[in-house]
């Protein structure tokens, strides 16, 4: 537009500035799950994931080693050791020796302890601690430590959740049933639709227009009507609830959308070309096969991203027919529902639950961001 | 079986037995019932030309009556009907329906979903159509596409973790780990808000979930339409002196609001049908009860089928306008 217009406008700022806005606004939510979920149980609650590329100031509530370990000195009985666990960076700035009174000294001064004795805490979480008596009791002096502890990022939510077998909240399990009901409910549509497809775009039979009409109305009928009549059908021809169930639903639910995309195609390719084979002598089948099927290589493509997002993504159907009472065929969506229900506090278990699940969708979005939007372009009822 | 292994079955059954039948129904046409030789062969070429169509169509119309057209039925059936036991049901005309509209759960959901058919359509077309003509008009606008028609690819309950920890609640004397309480605290707000609990503006924050969604949907929609108007009129406009804004909303927007439309009804569709987002976030709790959660909870929570049915139907009652309209459009558009 700039060429035409001669100069560049005074607006060109104003654009730039406001789509990156929206841009970052947009993202910003995505981002602060895929942040938190490569951040510690302990940074997640203590603050903000935008700050996690800041150190952080926590309190922390630490125990020295306990009596048994005391060693007799010049005198002295003495304890020493290092407050925090071995790996973690944390400079300690302030401290105390009860939980009212977390800050009584500076990182480096010796302390008073109430049993008597005395107590030094060095920044770097060293510490000793002596008496003239022994230390009695079992376990160690609690210390009440405020430090700042460097950026840290792990991998241990991914582990614990997609590779601990023990876990029973795990991923892993619902990953694979997911992905057992995506592909077959992907595949078998594609193949039903083109066929009818091809039908209603090159085949001349009375009643057709109205066959497309009646499609294009199905396009639009809520599935919720379906769950129970379905279910009903499912248990009646002794189908119950599982994986067969839920591939025929979605097939029976992505069909309408498969034949409008693939006619809407279909329709579209050169008709010389079909008319040439027909000629030559070729059936419909193989003009189909030859000429058409890989011809709408695109508008397949178009609905397979379509109806692969649908069915990964898919509560509903997952809930009504596949997953039974021994909660054996979950798929991920339900497993991270029930999260929100059981651990609604622990973000680092549902970050990273809800991670596993959207990685697959992303990258192929991002793969066949091309054939979608083309999909929705020729999908969208003009 | 292991059911993966029974899903790779699954997958060489289904692709064999689609292409085994359309192989040999069209192989037994053209062989045996109507060959295409001796004294009749021309009569029954056209005879298996009849017949073919219904051939490559028998399985999809199966389908398609089966699991979309039969339940339309079957549902308006199930809520005039009562369940009794032993898989028995008595006619009770409109009685599911007179339950259901003195429970002012329905009522609290029908306001709801009036309210959501009012906001996310119109700020997802607002936000969509914003976006389109900002990326059109840089070098990177491909990019910020991209970006913002991500969230499309993300399910619903994907997205309900991903705002619920925007709208997280961290006790007052705590670091808020929620932006939006984090924000609410750094412009002077007292102490942090349970936002999910509000009622009101709960169901706001929710449709914000599925407005970030659909903005990329409308975006792309709208991008598409927005490239397509004709150069000549914009550039017409500009010699007459119109500055931007003109050339947008007068000269622009009249010429995509076929597409404007469209955009906006299939979001209403979406927004119908609106399930997983308030399932996940509250559950329909604190007054965010929507149409199509309150029917999961007759039909699967309740075993109310009557109500739980009667319920689908306000919700296909709403969708038909659109569904008469987008017919209606196809079939103009055919002849």
């Amino acid at each position: 537009m700039d060429s035409v217009v001669g100069k560049k406008s005074s607006l060109t700022w104003a654009v730039h500035i406001s789509l990156l806005l929206l841009v970052l606004l947009w993202l910003f939510p995505t981002v602060g799950l895929l942040v938190s979920s490569f951040r510690t149980t302990d940074q997640i609650a203590t603050s903000g994931w935008w700050n996690s590329l800041t150190p952080s100031v926590q309190n922390y509530t630490l125990r020295a080693d306990p009596p048994e370990k005391q060693i007799e000195k010049d005198g002295k009985f003495v304890i020493e050791g290092n407050l925090f666990d071995k790996g973690t960076e944390a400079v300690i700035s302030v401290w105390g020796v009860s939980s009212q009174e977390i800050s009584t000294y500076k990182a480096g001064e010796t302390g008073e302890l109430r049993d008597g004795g005395t107590v030094m805490v060095a920044p770097n979480g060293d510490y000793r601690m002596e008496n003239i008596e022994a230390f009695d009791g079992r376990r160690g002096q609690r210390l009440f430590v405020t430090a700042e502890t460097p950026p840290e990022f792990t991998t241990n939510n991914y582990e614990s959740m997609l590779l601990d077998e023990n876990n029973n909240e795990g991923m892993a399990k619902a990953f694979f049933n997911t992905l057992t009901v995506t592909i077959p409910a992907t595949i078998i549509p594609i193949l039903i639709a083109a066929f009818a497809a091809y039908a209603l775009a090159w085949m001349d039979f009375p009643g057709r227009a109205l066959l497309v009409a009646f499609v294009v109305g199905l396009l639009v009928v809520p599935l919720q009507l379906a769950l129970i009549p379905l279910l009903k059908f499912h248990n009646e021809i002794g189908l119950g609830k599982g994986y067969v169930g839920v591939w025929l639903a979605h097939t029976g639910f992505g069909l309408p959308l498969a034949i409008y995309l693939l006619r809407n195609y279909m329709v579209g390719l050169p008709r010389d070309i079909i008319e040439n084979a027909k000629v030559d002598g070729a059936t419909d089948f193989q003009i189909f096969i030859k000429i058409i099927l890989p011809l709408s290589f695109p508008a397949l493509a178009s609905f397979a991203i379509f109806q692969f997002l649908w069915t990964w993504n898919d509560l509903l159907v997952a809930l009504v027919f596949l997953i039974d009472s021994t909660g054996e065929t979950t798929v991920m969506t339900k497993q991270i529902v029930e999260l929100l229900g059981t651990r609604g506090g622990n973000w680092e278990v549902l970050a990273t639950a809800a991670f596993v699940s959207i990685a697959v969708p992303i990258a192929m979005f991002f793969m066949m961001q091309k054939y979608l939007v083309r999909g929705l372009l020729a999908g969208s009822v003009k | 079986m292991h059911p993966a292994l029974q899903g790779l079955l699954t997958i060489i059954i289904g692709v064999s037995g689609c292409i085994g039948y359309f192989y040999f129904s069209n192989q037994f046409l053209d062989k045996v019932l109507f060959p295409a030789k001796g004294v009749n062969a021309g009569r029954n070429i056209n005879r298996a030309n009849m017949i073919r169509p219904w051939l490559f169509l028998l399985p999809a119309l199966l389908a398609l009556g089966l699991y979309l057209a039969y339940p339309v039925v079957e549902t308006l059936r199930l809520s005039l009907t009562e369940r009794l036991p032993g898989n028995e049901s008595a006619f009770v005309g409109l009685a599911n329906y007179q339950q259901m509209f003195s429970e002012p759960k329905f009522w609290e959901a029908l306001k709801n979903n009036m309210l959501w058919l009012l906001i996310v359509p119109a700020l997802s077309t607002l936000f969509g159509l914003l976006a389109a003509q900002l990326s059109d008009r840089v070098f990177w606008g491909n990019i910020a596409k991209s970006l913002i028609f991500m969230p499309m690819a993300i399910s619903f309950v994907g997205a309900a973790v991903i705002w619920k920890l925007v709208y997280d609640a961290r006790p007052i004397d705590q670091d808020q780990i929620g932006v939006l309480n984090a924000l609410y605290i750094y412009f002077g707000g007292d102490a942090p808000q349970n936002w999910l609990t509000t009622p009101f503006w709960n169901s706001i924050l929710l449709m914000v979930v599925l407005v970030w969604i659909q903005t990329g949907f409308a975006m792309v929609i709208l991008s598409a339409a927005l490239r397509g108007i004709p150069e000549e009129t914009i550039e017409a406009a500009i010699i007459d002196g119109a500055n931007p804004f003109q050339v947008f909303f007068k000269i622009k927007v009249p010429q995509i609001m076929g597409t404007i439309v469209v955009v906006w009804t299939t979001i209403t569709i979406v927004v119908l049908k609106v399930f997983d987002i308030v399932f996940a976030m509250t559950n329909g709790q604190w007054e965010t009860q929507v149409l199509a959660n309150y029917m999961y909870d007759k039909l699967f929570r309740a075993n109310d089928w009557g109500v739980g049915s009667a319920s689908a139907m306000i919700i296909m009652l709403l969708v038909t306008p659109i569904l008469v309209w987008n017919v209606y459009n196809v079939r103009k558009e055919m002849k």
